[in-house]
């Protein structure tokens, strides 16, 4: 092997080399797809599962696993069309209070020892029904400002994908680049050494899992500044879109090892796979299995490539 | 330096875990500019003792002081950091996600803002020159990609590296143990620099010449307590491995000679490969000895593994049964009966129409409760409601009722009582005089005795066979320490 194509690197480049490949099969298919407004209708809605998988990629972080993303980003949704739209200072209030619950969350989580799939899974049956109590039947209505910042029009470069790379980048400065950030990422490396050179891990569990509230919130909104309404199951399936794509990116289920680029390159390759499944006219009631088995053959390459570095 | 206070004073501290008295009035000055090796036996106490230090455990008794500053209540981590005491642990304590330079960030909190990155690198990376020069190891390298060894030297000088605060003590515990002998050497010519400029430090080690050649003072630990501490020039490699062992226990009674061995019925045989080949005959019941963690248990799996058909260097051709010495880990099934965690090691002789016999099943508990002892009432009891001296009895009768000619036992009496132990050891006798085979890795001195045959093991390799005649504390300490080989 050559110095420059290390193991490292190929592991680096993975994620970004499958969302190429797939990307070029989708303009092989059609060709269309190949310009200012193709690409803007095809990476529209990677604004919101990019950033559930940011906030799912803040929990794998610390070792948890949320199963309670999908219903939150609902009910943020609920909220930013219902009371954020009616009562901007109530909504304000009830999606900070929203990052609040996801912090206190952590807390108890850690203080109790809890398994974290158990309390989200628990607490997902706890935001749908708050979700469906305020706002019954799909509805609502876009705030105007966010809708205009979904619907940007952006010269040469489609507004999607501007916001994901600048999503990609403030993440990657904030947890992989700053100095709180290594403490962060370093607790789920190895907790115990962390605690003994003098840092609290409640606090670190905290803040991880309230930065995981506020991206899903975030997701919330875009989301419904993408489809102008909500309702209480909109974002159902992004529980497991989020945790597919920040592994498809690079991340690992333990050990603190994340990526944020390789969280919002997944949560788009996912994206793109729906699209290119249409593209081959396949039958949709076969297109979930599909996404699974590009899933698969993507880790499958990864697999290979750890593999190769333990022989070497 | 007479006149200048001791760096730590640890006065009559003790430390009990259970029943287990891990320390007892437990002594330790070290003064500045000195390092103070400390060497014992598995379970003396050296590690209790360093992580009382070190602020992670909390003393039942006695009180520390650092610099004559007796230590509040509520002492720990934080506060121990304060007085300059860094540790070096056994057990890894890098981040393997994070860089070499982000992991120095960890424990130097000042280092932040704008430019952390180069700092915490650089301040690394000077500190491995410093000890290690050559190392080749970068700021930006991450830590799970690296040696062990690399690791290793990276967690010395982090422990060592100081930007504005002073560093009095560093404790090393067994620091050199996956060092190569030049790093190892870097290492200790570096420790008699740094207690040259007014440091201490406390060197843990089970290489006594690294001791011998680095410490200013010995100080020797056996069950918890400090049994001698005197200047280095008045200790040499006999009188250290004499002060460790028991010195009035037995020794004289020489117990019965060995069985003869003969070549027709050796049932494990694994050729040399650093150290001494390896052989289990029928009805031998064949004990691994020596420091902790020198690769017995790996020794037992490879065994193990081999007796199920993997391919590696242990011949063995009969079935074996395993014996975990870590019960919670490896060996109860939590959520069943005490009943069918004896059984489910035989149930492929309890099939019948491709159903599980439940006659048998029950017949195969009930004769191994009867045997050994074990107090339930009733046999389909979860096997959590026994004690934990029952449930390993549980997983020994999983393993004799077990067709397997051959028992591998890990340690298996860890947290047993006295009562518990006599039983199983006289059921162990029993069917090794029916022509079963057993292999015991064992921390016990006590226990070697019940061995026909002991090996010695030493880095991954057994190094020394002792028949029964000869295995005393002094043959065993001598052959685990050191390549000069005992007998």
């Amino acid at each position: 092997m050559s110095r420059f194509l290390t193991v490292n690197t190929m592991r680096t480049l993975l994620p970004a080399l499958s969302l190429a490949a797939i990307l070029a099969a989708i303009f092989y298919l059609q060709p269309r797809t190949m310009s200012y407004f193709g690409l803007n209708l095809l990476l529209n809605l990677a604004i919101p599962i990019a950033l559930a998988t940011i906030a799912q990629m803040f929990i794998l972080c610390v070792n948890d696993l949320d199963l309670s993303l999908g219903a939150f980003v609902s009910l943020t949704a609920c909220i930013t069309a219902t009371w954020l739209y009616d009562t901007p200072v109530l909504g304000v209030l009830a999606l900070a209070g929203c990052v609040l619950a996801y912090a206190a969350l952590g807390a108890l989580i850690h203080l109790r020892n809890l398994p974290s799939i158990v309390v989200t899974l628990g607490m997902s049956f706890v935001w749908v029904g708050v979700a469906v109590l305020i706002l019954p039947t799909p509805g609502g209505k876009a705030p105007e400002w966010i809708r205009a910042l979904m619907t940007l029009k952006p010269a040469l470069i489609p507004f999607p994908i501007i916001a994901a790379v600048v999503i990609a980048i403030i993440v990657h400065f904030g947890l992989m680049k700053s100095a709180a950030g290594v403490v962060l990422r370093g607790a789920g490396g190895n907790p115990l050494s962390v605690e003994r050179a003098g840092w609290s891990l409640l606090r670190i569990k905290v803040t991880m899992y309230a930065l995981s509230g506020f991206f899903g919130v975030l997701s919330g909104m875009a989301l419904v500044g993408l489809t102008t309404s909500a309702d209480a199951n909109i974002a159902e399936r992004y529980t497991l879109l989020s945790i597919a794509g920040a592994i498809l990116g690079g991340s690992q289920f333990v050990g603190g090892r994340v990526s944020p680029i390789g969280a919002v390159i997944g949560a788009v390759t996912l994206l793109l796979t729906g699209s290119f499944l249409s593209f081959l006219r396949l039958n949709p009631d076969w297109q979930i299995g599909a996404q699974g088995a590009i899933l698969i053959l993507v880790l499958a390459l990864r697999v290979l490539i750890d593999r190769s570095d333990k022989r070497s | 330096m007479e006149h200048d206070l001791p760096v730590v004073d640890v006065h009559g501290v003790g430390k009990s875990f259970g029943a287990v008295n891990a320390l007892k009035d437990a002594h330790l000055v070290v003064q500045p500019g000195e390092c103070v090796g400390l060497v014992g036996h598995n379970g003396a106490g050296k590690s209790t003792l360093m992580n009382i230090l070190s602020g992670v455990l909390s003393p039942d008794s006695g009180t520390i002081s650092f610099a004559g500053q007796a230590t509040t209540p509520r002492y720990g981590v934080a506060e121990a950091k304060q007085f300059g005491l860094r540790c070096v642990f056994q057990e890894l304590s890098l981040c393997p996600n994070l860089t070499v330079g982000e992991n120095a960030r960890i424990t130097h909190p000042q280092i932040r803002g704008f430019g952390w990155r180069n700092q915490a690198s650089e301040l690394i990376t000077t500190w491995l020159d410093e000890i290690f020069p050559d190392s080749g190891i970068k700021g930006d390298d991450v830590v799970g990609d690296l040696t062990i060894a690399r690791r290793q030297m990276v967690e010395i000088s982090r422990a060592f590296s100081s930007l504005d605060e002073q560093v009095r003590l560093v404790i090393l515990d067994e620091p050199t143990s996956s060092l190569d002998k030049i790093s190892a050497d870097q290492l200790l010519a570096f420790v008699k620099k740094f207690t040259a400029q007014g440091g201490s430090v406390i060197l843990i080690s089970h290489m006594l010449r690294e001791v011998l050649g680095t410490s200013d003072r010995i100080v020797v630990m056996r069950d918890g307590t400090m049994v001698a501490d005197d200047a280095t020039a008045n200790f040499d490699r006999d009188r250290l491995v004499r002060e460790m062992g028991s010195v009035l226990a037995q020794d004289a009674e020489e117990s019965t000679t060995a069985k003869a061995r003969s070549d027709t019925n050796r049932v494990i045989h694994i050729p040399a490969t650093d150290g001494i080949e390896l052989d289990v005959f029928q009805g031998e019941i064949v004990g691994f000895a020596g420091i902790a963690g020198q690769g017995q248990t790996e020794k037992l799996i490879d065994i193990f593994d081999a007796s199920n058909g993997k391919a590696n260097a242990v011949q063995i051709d009969s079935e074996a049964a395993f014996v975990a010495g870590d019960r919670q880990a490896a060996g109860v099934f939590p959520g069943w009966s005490i009943e069918k965690n004896i059984s489910i090691a035989s149930v492929r002789t309890m099939v019948h129409r491709y159903l599980i016999d439940p006659v048998q099943e029950i017949g195969i508990s009930k004769e191994w409760k009867e045997r050994l002892g074990i107090r339930t009432d009733d046999l389909s009891n979860n096997i959590l409601s026994l004690s934990g001296g029952n449930q390993q009895k549980v997983l020994f009768a999983r393993a004799l009722g077990s067709p397997a000619q051959i028992v591998l036992m890990d340690d298996p009496m860890r947290g047993v009582d006295i009562g518990t132990k006599q039983d199983v050891y006289a059921i162990l006798k029993q069917e090794a005089e029916n022509g079963r085979s057993f292999v015991w890795y064992t921390t016990e001195m006590d226990e070697l005795k019940h061995c026909d045959y002991v090996y010695v093991f030493r880095d991954g390799e057994a190094v020394a066979e002792l028949p029964s005649h000869k295995v005393t504390e002094a043959n065993i300490l001598n052959a685990s320490f050191d390549p000069a080989t005992a007998a």
